[in-house]
């Protein structure tokens, strides 16, 4: 365990200030107060009604709560109507005004909407909570129970993690995006190599992602086992705020940054200059390895979807692979935006036209084949290519099927090719991708 | 509840996890429905060889992946009485507890063969193979964690603590 210093991590700050504590040191067990609760349809209202019923509590204050529908829209059975109507029946009895109903995935609406924020510690009850770390929220993922304990007192318990430091450095090569960097960040540390450490990622690399692709690192903190995944915020994080109607004071990014010299209990350096595209072969995102390393076996689908590879950013690359091209015969690309808010702004600017015209069949927002729940699962045997987080054995459908992971560009380039597929060669042909920066985020 | 559990060893490998634990397709219907496909990703006959009073012997990272505490849950209704593992993943593990289930580490736990007679001792942080007397050092559980293990869960837990915070404030 790291010796106590003055110097503190980003994680550490976070905690001290939820836990009414001058400082903490790793190891502590603290109780925090919660900035911000995220429940969803699938583990929200349905589970911790009951519990609260039972308790005999209500919601400690739903001024700081929002509500997502989004792991069973839209409804396709009645079971699934009863989930949301459910769902918002209890945010309206419990004067939880905040309901963000069947308009996106619940990460990526709370970044949209400027919910997450610098400093705030926040809880989800979801496992992809650590997204908002990309906006320097110490973020973490509960269970039901968990979040109605969570929900009726407005406090959580939390051994004070060590920080685990990711070091990105250089500038990635053309095609080659965040999900690629973690990727093989997976590779490197294992599934889980984390143990629950606050991931913070830091270097000079990190310079070159916009808000949407830190979303990418962050969200994938869970794959790599941290109990969240800072990013230190810089003037991007302010501008994406700006944007969102929450104005900061510049000092506020300081405040929550980690010290220079803040113990970490341990380094991972990443050379971003050489790395290829990466692809994990099922049933694991530690099972990544760079494109041409893979067998390139054919695929039935390519899926673009969830919260870690939907968004804008995601759709405009895929659509700089798409454009002027078609989806290979006998191979299906299915497209899911991750929130309304991503299919507007891909309708404005062409995206979405690009990725029809190459055959991109277009689905609801929401969470969908990722996790089984929803359209685009896969028949026995089948095998996918998609730019979602897990591939767990029997994730996205039948146990048999087989998922690969990688970045939006490797899907698309995959679903031309009908099998797996290097994306460099597309974009060297005269079509270039978007830049992979700040320039081409939302805040732009 | 005695601090020691007795059982047998039921084994399975590393990062066991929670589509395997708890699988989306039945997410939507009851929990006792779902539990039945428990691990059937991993061994079809999974639910029906477990036995009421079997302690999971697992590797590294179990319960990796999502929240849904129904990982956890699943494995109580099958009659798990706890989990030891290498190591967990964190969600997992604060579900397993806050649901009752013990959850405990154990770095190296090696010649247990499967259905093997284990003992556990929670609080001490110990795991003793019956058969050759072999013991293992686990991680103790905190006391305070191990309390709401004990009370059921963090459900049961908080209800008393609820309760006896109302008392207190009527007096």
């Amino acid at each position: 365990m790291a010796p106590t210093s003055a110097q503190k991590t980003s994680a550490q700050k976070i905690v001290a200030e939820a836990a009414g504590r001058k400082t903490v040191e790793p190891g502590e067990l603290v109780t925090c107060r919660v900035d911000l609760v995220m429940l969803h349809d699938s583990g929200g209202p349905r589970r911790v009604a009951p519990i609260l019923e039972r308790l005999g509590a209500r919601v400690w204050d739903p001024s700081r709560v929002v509500l997502v529908s989004d792991h069973y829209v839209p409804a396709v059975d009645p079971e699934s109507a009863r989930i949301l109507d459910l769902t918002r029946r209890w945010g309206r009895t419990q004067g939880v005004a905040r309901h963000y109903d069947m308009l996106g995935i619940c990460h990526v609406v709370l970044a949209e909407h400027g919910h997450v924020r610098p400093g705030l510690f926040v809880v989800g009850g979801d496992s992809h909570t650590p997204t908002a770390g990309a906006f320097g929220a110490f973020a973490m993922g509960v269970g039901a129970s968990e979040m109605a304990a969570v929900l009726a007192t407005g406090e959580i318990w939390l051994e004070v993690p060590e920080t685990l430091r990711i070091l990105l450095l250089g500038r990635p090569g053309p095609g080659v995006v965040a999900k690629d960097v973690v990727l093989a960040l997976c590779r490197r540390i294992g599934l889980g190599g984390a143990g629950y450490r606050a991931i913070e990622y830091a270097g000079d690399g990190l310079a070159g992602f916009g808000m949407e692709e830190r979303m990418t690192l962050s969200n994938m903190a869970a794959e790599l086992g941290g109990i969240t995944g800072l990013i230190p915020p810089d003037r991007h994080t302010l501008a994406w705020l700006e944007r969102a109607g929450v104005s900061l004071d510049p000092a506020e990014l300081e405040r929550w940054r980690s010290d220079p010299e803040a113990p970490v209990g341990e380094t991972v350096r990443l050379e971003l200059d050489g790395l290829a595209p990466q692809v994990a072969a099922p049933h694991s995102p530690a099972n990544a390895a760079p494109v041409d390393e893979v067998e390139p076996v054919p695929i039935d689908q390519a899926y673009i979807g969830a919260c870690t590879g939907a968004k804008l950013v995601d759709l405009r690359m895929a659509a700089s692979v798409l454009r002027g091209r078609k989806v290979a015969a006998g191979t299906r690309l299915l497209v899911a935006p991750a929130s309304a808010r991503v299919w507007r702004e891909a309708a404005a600017d062409g995206t979405l036209a690009t990725l029809t015209e190459a055959g991109a069949i277009m689905l609801p927002s929401g969470c969908g084949a990722c996790a089984g729940y929803g359209a685009g699962v896969l028949a026995e045997g089948e095998v996918c290519i998609a730019s979602t987080a897990r591939n767990f054995k029997g994730r996205m459908g039948a146990p048999s099927s087989r998922v690969y992971l990688a970045s939006p560009l490797t899907v698309a380039a995959s679903a031309v090719a009908g099998r797996i597929a290097d994306p460099r060669p597309f974009l060297a042909e005269g079509k270039p991708a978007e830049p992979i920066s700040a320039e081409v985020d939302l805040v732009g | 509840m005695s601090a020691e559990l007795e059982g047998r060893a039921f084994l399975v490998g590393d990062d066991v996890d929670t589509d395997m634990l708890a699988p989306g397709a039945y997410m939507k219907g009851p929990v006792e429905e779902l539990a039945r496909h428990c691990l059937e990703a991993l061994d079809p006959d999974f639910a029906r060889r477990v036995q009421p009073g079997d302690i999971l012997l697992a590797g590294r990272n179990f319960g990796t992946g999502s929240s849904r505490e129904q990982a956890a849950q699943a494995l109580s209704i099958l009659g798990i009485r706890a989990v030891v593992a290498r190591s967990f993943a964190g969600i997992f593990y604060r579900n397993a507890l806050n649901l009752g289930l013990l959850a405990v580490v154990c770095p190296a736990w090696d010649g247990i063969a499967p259905l093997d007679r284990v003992r556990l001792d929670p609080r001490a942080g110990r795991l003793v193979h019956l058969a050759s007397g072999r013991s293992f050092a686990c991680r103790p559980i905190p006391a305070h964690l191990l309390e709401m293990v004990e009370s059921g869960g963090i459900v049961p837990w908080l209800e008393r603590r609820l309760a006896a915070g109302r008392a207190e404030g009527g007096r």
